[in-house]
């Protein structure tokens, strides 16, 4: 029984019987003169497909791509660099998601390492606790490395807001938030992955609504379903998907409207825009430099914007030459398709963010076995 | 961290904070980015702040449409 058993928000959307039924309904509908490429964008969904087994349910002909929606993934070395820097200065208490801690950065080094050697990291749990720790700590200079989609986006600015409201002098945040409608645009414009259709991300489009996908359908043609996180939820999906390419539609559906409508949470969109105000251009790992695809706090905000308190340079460090993170970003590769996947590179010794983050692809193929066996989508190719 | 998880909130308290519950787990959470929060109402929770409400009624309806179609 599970943890979550008598939640009917949960237990439900996991029932095998319905599981069967919809892969079966998938499989007949799939067309068998053609096959069909769908992007599942976030990394939440990459680990459902792989914990659930879900791949292994879909007809070989029915293939998933898994997208950059990771945000720690995605995250450019020359910015963890930054965080990693600030660390190490005597005066500083640097505090960030625990997924950020193994992260490989430049040589190596990662916020867990700076920390043994004496830089003041601590994990926290949300930017809440951020501001408290700033408030424990008057002396010290708290900066808050904020990462994330837009899910996570309204949280940091709340943080902001508090800490103009509170007066405080001694709380900074270090902006990576980043934008997921410009990533997929991205994507799309590059040519290097086929993409039939899209799975759409569940919680970042509570936030923003199912309203800022629908330029794809009409731009590009493309079908986005935006679902939830249980397996019935990406079965559904799926088969939303193959139907809208059968029938030649393009359109915006959701299959998660227990939790997402077309407008979003009104009140974190006003927070967000009261604090924070679109990047010229953000640099993305394996995505290269997007224009208009990131977040930085805006000038009313300056006094807690770590950019400006302490003057950050850009920086630019290279990947690790070995790690194929930023082609396995861009659904160019799988990552079974890494050569030191499963070999140099584990969860333990992680070469590169994909490994380490909770919501990374090599993670998730790591965690749930398939580096040991081909996925049913390389076997038929 | 983009992950968020179904809780219910059990509890209100003071500075705009809840206690919600995920399965026998309890944990604190800001009510900041929703308003009109109830005791028994779903909500997704992520880095500690309650996002968006999660429709038991939809939840439900949603299943019976998958389980209704052939
Ligand atoms: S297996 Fe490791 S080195 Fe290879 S792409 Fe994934 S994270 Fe990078």
């Amino acid at each position: 029984m599970s943890q979550l058993a008598g939640l009917p928000l949960i237990d439900e959307f996991r029932d095998g019987v319905l599981a069967r039924k919809l892969a079966a309904d998938i499989a007949r509908e799939a067309r068998s003169d053609r096959e069909y490429h769908f992007m599942e964008f976030c990394g939440g969904h990459t680990h459902a497909l792989c914990r659930y087994g879900l791949m292994e349910l879909l007809p070989r002909h029915v293939r998933m791509v898994h997208g950059p929606g990771c945000p720690v993934c995605v995250l450019p070395m020359g910015r963890l660099q930054q965080a990693i820097d600030l660390a190490m200065k005597p005066n500083v208490i640097l505090c960030a998601y625990g997924d950020l801690m193994r992260v490989p950065g430049k040589d190596r080094q990662s916020l867990l390492s700076a920390k043994a050697r004496g830089a003041a990291v601590k994990l926290v749990l949300g930017s809440g606790e951020a501001l408290r720790i700033a408030r424990e700590n008057p002396t010290k200079e708290v900066v808050f490395f904020a990462i994330g989609f837009e899910t996570t986006t309204p949280t940091t600015a709340v943080a902001l807001r508090a800490a103009r409201d509170g007066g405080m002098t001694n709380f900074s945040v270090l902006c990576n938030h980043v934008l997921t409608p410009s990533a997929l645009s991205a994507i799309l414009a590059s040519d290097q992955v086929k993409v039939d259709g899209v799975v759409g991300p569940g919680h970042v489009s509570t936030i923003i609504g199912s309203a800022p996908y629908e330029r794809f359908g009409t731009e590009h043609h493309l079908p986005i379903v935006i679902a939830g996180f249980e397996p019935i939820d990406l079965l559904a999906s799926i088969l939303m998907l193959v139907r809208q390419v059968n029938e030649g539609r393009h359109e915006v559906e959701n299959q998660f409207t227990r939790a997402v409508n077309r407008e979003g949470n009104v009140l974190a969109q006003k927070l967000v825009d009261e604090t924070l105000m679109l990047r010229d251009s953000f640099e993305w790992r394996g995505l290269g430099a997007i224009a208009a695809s990131a977040l930085k706090v805006r000038p009313a905000f300056a006094a807690w914007d770590a950019e400006v308190k302490f003057s950050l340079e850009d920086q630019v460090v290279k990947d690790h030459p070995a790690c194929a993170c930023g082609d396995i970003l861009r659904g160019v590769k799988r990552p079974t398709d890494c050569k030191i996947f499963a070999t140099a590179c584990t969860p333990d010794h992680p070469m590169g963010a994909c490994m380490v983050s909770p919501e990374g692809s090599c993670s998730a193929y790591f965690l749930y076995g398939r580096g040991r066996q081909s996925a049913p989508q390389e076997r038929a190719s | 961290m983009c992950l968020g998880i179904p809780a219910r909130i059990v509890e209100l308290r003071d500075g705009g904070m809840a206690v919600a519950e995920v399965g026998t787990v309890r944990q604190r959470v800001s009510l900041a980015l929703l308003e009109g929060v109830q005791v028994g109402d779903f909500v997704i929770v992520h880095v500690g702040y309650a996002l968006t409400r999660l429709d038991a009624h939809e939840a439900a309806r949603t299943l019976e449409v998958l389980r209704a179609a052939s």
